[in-house]
């Protein structure tokens, strides 16, 4: 049986569609990734299958039961970690996971044994006695991954799990994140915007924008997509080149984001020398050169236009400092 | 686990997290028992030592005395109705998606934290009902001290209802006080706690809103229970107050099932 199948699934906010009929099939014990730019739906695609948020049109199955007539029956079968914190500052670690586990209708003994698994799962048998407002921001994301598999569901939604963490934060995180993968044998979903969290987390992604799935394989399927290589070439007006680039037979595909013009050749060592002529030919300066394999961010581009960080920065940045003002 | 004993459980769970809380911050505590206390102190010493004693159904009471049991009932009143704060904190800190996803009721959640709410409410209440006993004003047996502590506790039931049904529709910590306070400063200033309810001389109009306030027969209760002598028969001020309470928990409990995180 799936893990989780939408139908159709839409949410409406007046006028803006969120999540536009969505249909998605997850397997059973599959690490999935939904990947987008801030705003493209993921987090309410996620409170929707976590019946926080009613859908306006469409439904879904999740571990089995429907969203929509047994809503109970899937709280009970998921957990879930929100993309903003959610502990009690001022209970301890191990309070936090008690009082979850006694909402979940756990006994005593099934949460003390459960707590102590959870708490080693994600490293924290050190600091479960300390008020969480004394943790750092990995710790208390740690300790809501832990809290949300204290009721063992079957399906652990993470939003932005690593949303604001630094990078080597970022990293143990994702080590955490396979492991109760793979030791819980628990279905994990996760939503994200960092690109190398999709690609080296998950066992499938769904590249989603403006609330379609706009492409959906494993990561190295959809990058192979994009035969070749990727030339990026840093120009000034780089629109000015398109059609020359688009008349090459050598280019498969001109995508311009910012002042970068990114061509896909299938041998990008031997033809970069080639297109950076054809610009000086046309009395342009090429300021910087790249070559790389496709990353999902250029299949994110190959499918949209856009990069997914244009609209990455600013959000997250203010975020950031909303939180540290009200702390 | 049977339905009905995981809904007890959480409910339970919801209730021990209020009162942990309610311990741990100590200043909490003192300053919420301060104000009622600067009352008695201050503005109810001031009134025994300038005015003579009031007749009051039969008895003679200092100022003090008259005003003690309204005391508590004010305590009770600012305490329960600030209480929703706590609602709005945990929308605030994000707590709150964690309670409503789990799979408990909305009632189920709001009947938690009445409960909660009207424990701690209830301690700060005890704790100037033994600050008034240390001075002499207390119930005459143990029937009138059961008394005074269902009044108390149906007074906490009422005022925690209304301040969660306010706390369901508004999620600004600022703002919250601010309303609240619009609400129970009229409750308080018109519950007979500082006048005479039967005073031959009392407006008319005067008379007409304290019958209408329904703090007013918790008040009133209150002195009967402590003093021994009420306004309205002890049993009339109990029914009002208890299909008042009532109301309000099915009214917050309403309310309550369409809170959002």
């Amino acid at each position: 049986m799936p893990a989780i199948v939408t139908n159709g699934l839409t949410r409406k906010f007046g006028d803006l569609v969120a999540v536009d009929h969505v249909n998605l099939e997850i397997e059973d014990g599959e690490l999935f990734g939904l990947l987008g730019p801030n705003g493209a739906g993921k987090t309410t695609f996620i409170h929707m299958l976590s019946t926080i948020l009613p859908p306006t049109e469409g439904t879904a199955r999740v571990a089995g039961f429907d969203i929509r007539e047994n809503s109970d029956a899937v709280r009970a079968a998921i957990g879930i970690v929100f993309q903003d914190p959610s502990l009690d500052n001022r209970l301890t670690g191990r309070e936090n996971l008690d009082f979850h586990g006694r909402m979940y209708g756990m006994t005593k003994e099934q949460r003390n044994e459960r707590i102590k698994k959870v708490l080693e799962l994600v490293g924290l048998e050190d600091r479960a006695d300390s008020l969480v407002e004394t943790y750092s921001s990995g710790m208390r994301r740690r300790l809501e991954m832990a809290r949300g598999l204290m009721h063992r569901p079957k399906i652990l939604f993470l939003d932005e799990p690593t949303l604001g963490l630094d990078p080597q934060t970022r990293r143990s995180i994702w080590e955490y994140i396979q492991t109760l993968n793979k030791v819980e044998n628990v279905t994990i979903i996760l939503t994200t915007h960092y690109m190398e969290e999709a690609d080296q987390l998950c066992d499938r992604v769904g590249i989603i924008d403006y609330g379609r799935i706009i492409a959906l394989d494993d990561p190295e399927a959809l990058k192979d997509e994009l035969k070749g290589d990727i030339v990026s070439l840093k120009v000034q007006q780089p629109e000015k080149y398109i059609g020359v680039f688009q008349k090459s037979k050598f280019v498969g595909e001109v995508k311009v984001v910012e002042d970068l013009l990114h061509l896909r050749v299938s041998n990008g060592e031997k033809l970069a020398p080639k297109l950076m002529e054809l610009i000086r030919k046309r009395g342009g300066r090429v300021q910087a050169v790249s070559l790389r394999r496709p990353t999902l961010e250029d299949v994110f581009i190959h499918y949209t236009g856009r990069a997914i960080r244009e609209e990455e920065v600013k959000p997250a940045k203010v975020r950031a400092r909303f939180w540290a003002m009200r702390r | 686990m049977g339905d009905e004993k995981m809904t007890a459980q959480a409910i339970y769970t919801l209730w021990l997290r209020d009162l942990k809380w309610f311990i741990r911050a100590k200043a909490r505590v003192i300053s919420s028992i301060a104000t009622p206390f600067l009352w008695l102190a201050i503005i109810g010493v001031g009134l025994s030592a300038t005015f003579p004693k009031v007749q009051f159904s039969g008895s003679e009471l200092s100022p003090l005395e008259f005003i003690a049991p309204g005391i508590v009932g004010m305590t009770l009143l600012f305490s329960s109705t600030m209480f929703g704060l706590s609602v709005i904190w945990d929308k605030q800190f994000g707590f709150m998606k964690e309670i409503l996803v789990a799979p408990v009721s909305r009632i189920h959640i709001m009947l938690g934290k009445v409960f909660g709410g009207s424990t701690v409410s209830m301690l700060q209440g005890i704790l100037i009902l033994f600050a008034v006993g240390l001075v002499g004003i207390r119930p005459s047996s143990l029937v009138g001290l059961l008394q005074a502590l269902a009044f108390m506790v149906l007074i906490s039931l009422s005022f925690v209802s209304i301040g969660l049904a306010f706390a369901s529709r508004i999620n600004d910590p600022i703002a919250f006080p601010i309303v609240v306070n619009f609400l129970i400063m009229p409750l308080f200033f018109l519950s007979g706690t500082f006048y005479l309810i039967g005073s031959p001389g009392l407006p008319s109009w005067l008379g007409f809103l304290t019958r209408l306030n329904p703090l007013a027969y918790g008040v009133d209760g209150l002195r009967g229970a402590v003093l021994g002598t009420s306004h309205f028969p002890i049993l009339l001020d109990f029914a009002v107050l208890a299909v008042f309470s009532l109301a309000m928990i099915l009214l917050g409990g309403y309310l309550f099932r369409k809170i959002s995180a």
